[in-house]
């Protein structure tokens, strides 16, 4: 097994992991770290294969996916504090509403 | 012997920071405490970052530490030190997803895995030396050729901090 292989399991691992983590957990707060850990495995991913093929688009598109994650956690922290200040719960479950 | 591990120091820490990075990222699955959670989601990203520095793209490396670690993992560490540690959420670790929810991430891993490794080159195919890249190129490539995506995040980012603020209005109306 050489290092691209080994780099892109460990990212595939990583994006296994958080995806698990997404649907498993009951925190809200821990749901959205697990999202992180997603975008950083396919961050390393982009980042490898960048490496790879000696391309800079790769870099680049690990760059947009920084900003992206920023904007994602300014926007979802207080969403979930809203949620917090109503229901007084960080439990996913507790949010079920349109379950019917 | 100390030749030979200075020979491949590359590789040994290359595998000793996944293997630390793997550890970090079942850690952020497992564990129960949120600010535990958090520290281990930020050692994950130290050792992705150290991973990054072997590959030679070092400027990857330090945004990785800036805005991750130093911006978004410490944004919700504030968070969770605001939030009230007396939530039931809190001692309840799994949803009712949790065995179907498991089985399903493991079949994506295999699935993804025999996928992606097969269809990789071969080692000596892909062992090449290839042109790294270093600033420079990144540069150019930045500012010459995706200027256009990167005015289109700082649009991104303007509509995220309008819609916090206003997230943040709606909750103050409907309280007072």
């Amino acid at each position: 097994m050489d290092k691209t292989q080994l780099l892109i399991a460990l990212a595939l691992a990583l994006f296994a992991l958080g995806l698990a983590g997404v649907i498993v957990r009951r925190n809200l707060l821990v749901m959205l770290m697990c999202m992180e850990l997603m975008l950083n495995g396919v961050n390393l991913s982009l980042v490898t294969f960048a490496q790879q093929a000696g391309a800079a688009a790769g870099a680049v598109l690990v760059f947009l996916i920084f900003v992206v994650a920023t904007a994602e956690i300014a926007i979802a922290i207080p969403i979930v504090l809203l949620l917090v200040r109503r229901r007084h719960t960080l439990d996913a479950d507790a949010y079920a509403d349109l379950k019917g | 012997m100390l030749e030979t591990l200075l020979a491949n120091l590359d590789t040994i820490l290359l595998v000793v920071f996944g293997v630390s990075a793997l550890v970090g990222g079942v850690l952020v699955t497992v564990l129960r405490q949120p600010m535990r959670v958090a520290m281990a989601l930020i050692s994950t990203m130290v050792f992705l970052g150290g991973i990054y520095g072997l590959l030679g793209v070092h400027f990857i490396a330090a945004f990785q530490v800036l805005i991750y670690v130093g911006a978004v993992m410490v944004f919700m560490v504030y968070v969770i030190m605001l939030l009230d540690t007396r939530d039931p959420a809190q001692s309840r670790r799994f949803s009712s997803l949790v065995v179907p929810g498991a089985i399903a991430s493991a079949l994506l891993l295999g699935a993804l895995v025999y996928g992606v490794v097969t269809s990789l080159p071969p080692a000596a195919e892909s062992a090449r030396p290839v042109g790294a890249f270093g600033v420079t190129e990144f540069a150019i490539a930045f500012l010459g050729e995706y200027w256009l995506h990167f005015e289109l995040t700082s649009v991104l980012l303007l509509a995220a901090v309008v819609a916090a603020v206003a997230v943040i209005k709606a909750s103050r109306g409907e309280h007072g």
